[in-house]
């Protein structure tokens, strides 16, 4: 008979115990998962468990991850993930939640760009930790990156992006995506990118302040290749500070038009 | 003479410079991304365009956050 074990189909043969399938497959595995729950006791299977055997504190090689993301996501989708070069301007509380979410999807390659190094206010919206107080932000994202997935091709940079560097920086990507803070810096990489690049699609962000309604955030396809996600007006201001859930909301929108756009799938409409 | 922004028509008078008309918006010329005629604009080329009777503008306009 045929049973998942670790997202892969093995055969197996009938009247196999868990304990006989961990010490053929893992005899090293200290922790085997049956449908989700940890089991000590050894049991029949029959063939319609899913089985996930761990060794602790030993990671999945190259190989193992990528058979675990292809099983999620299938082939479809996989390949194109990864072979995608995907672009991010800023690190921030945008920045850091997108290139999370599509280091997470599996995005072979990333081109990661800021200036800034964390700082203690940062801790309330932007993907890092307090002992990276200090580190340039590019630094502390590339290693919470490597931890997600240490295989994909990461290329971080500290430097303060402008629109002579930046169509250098971000020649070779498929998206760009626009993680700024600073209106103007998004106004001047979305001129730059456009009239640089017409035919790679832009994403970018505006308006995610404060703790407004989640559905007034949207993405749209503003001009162009322009697709713009948030709510277009909620602008950050005395009162009305940036939090971790809205900011989270736009630059998820951005990753998962990211994703679209690599799909082939127009980001707006339904298919 | 009429132009169309952001799918809405808008009367304005002639040999009007898109930096004029960017002014008459209360808007901040240093904050929005500009599509005329399908053409994307850097921000040095708003003043030397002086708008035509028909055309079609799209304005982005950002706000501050990310």
């Amino acid at each position: 008979m045929q049973i998942m074990v670790n997202e892969k189909l093995r055969e197996i043969p009938d009247h196999f115990s868990l304990f006989q399938l961990r010490d053929q497959l893992n005899p090293a595995a200290d922790l085997i998962l049956c449908d989700g729950i940890a089991i000590h006791a050894d049991q029949l299977l029959d063939g319609s468990e899913r089985i996930i055997l761990i060794q602790r504190g030993k990671q999945p090689n190259h190989e193992e991850l990528e058979a675990l993301l292809l099983a999620r996501h299938t082939p479809e989708v996989h390949q194109p993930l990864k072979n995608a070069t995907v672009g991010i301007a800023g690190a921030g509380g945008l920045g850091s939640a997108i290139a999370v979410a599509l280091m997470r999807c599996g995005v072979g390659n990333l081109i990661i760009a800021d200036y800034d190094v964390v700082e203690p206010s940062n801790l309330n919206r932007q993907h890092y930790f307090i002992d990276q107080i200090g580190q340039a932000k590019v630094t502390a994202l590339g290693e919470t990156l490597r931890r997600i997935n240490p295989f994909n091709t990461l290329q971080c940079e500290q430097v303060f992006l402008d629109k002579e560097n930046i169509p250098r920086i971000f020649s070779e990507v498929d998206v760009m995506v626009e993680a700024f803070d600073c209106p103007e810096a998004k106004a001047m990489l979305s001129q730059c990118w456009l009239h640089n690049y017409p035919q790679k699609p832009l994403v970018a962000a505006s308006g995610m302040a404060g703790y407004g309604p989640s559905n007034s955030i949207t993405t749209r396809r503003a001009l162009g290749n322009l697709y713009l996600c948030g709510d277009g007006k909620t602008a950050v201001q005395p009162g009305m500070g940036l939090m971790a859930p809205r900011v989270g909301i736009a630059a998820h929108h951005q990753a998962n038009t990211v994703i679209r756009l690599v799909l082939g799938i127009d980001p707006i409409e339904e298919n | 003479m009429n132009v169309t922004i952001n799918n809405q028509v808008r009367s304005i008078e002639t040999a009007t410079t898109l930096s004029a008309l960017i002014d008459e918006m209360g808007l901040d010329d240093k904050r929005i991304a500009i599509e005329y005629n399908r053409d994307i604009l850097t921000r040095e080329q708003f003043p030397t365009i002086t708008l035509q009777d028909g055309d079609n503008i799209e304005i982005v306009n950002f706000v501050g956050g990310g």
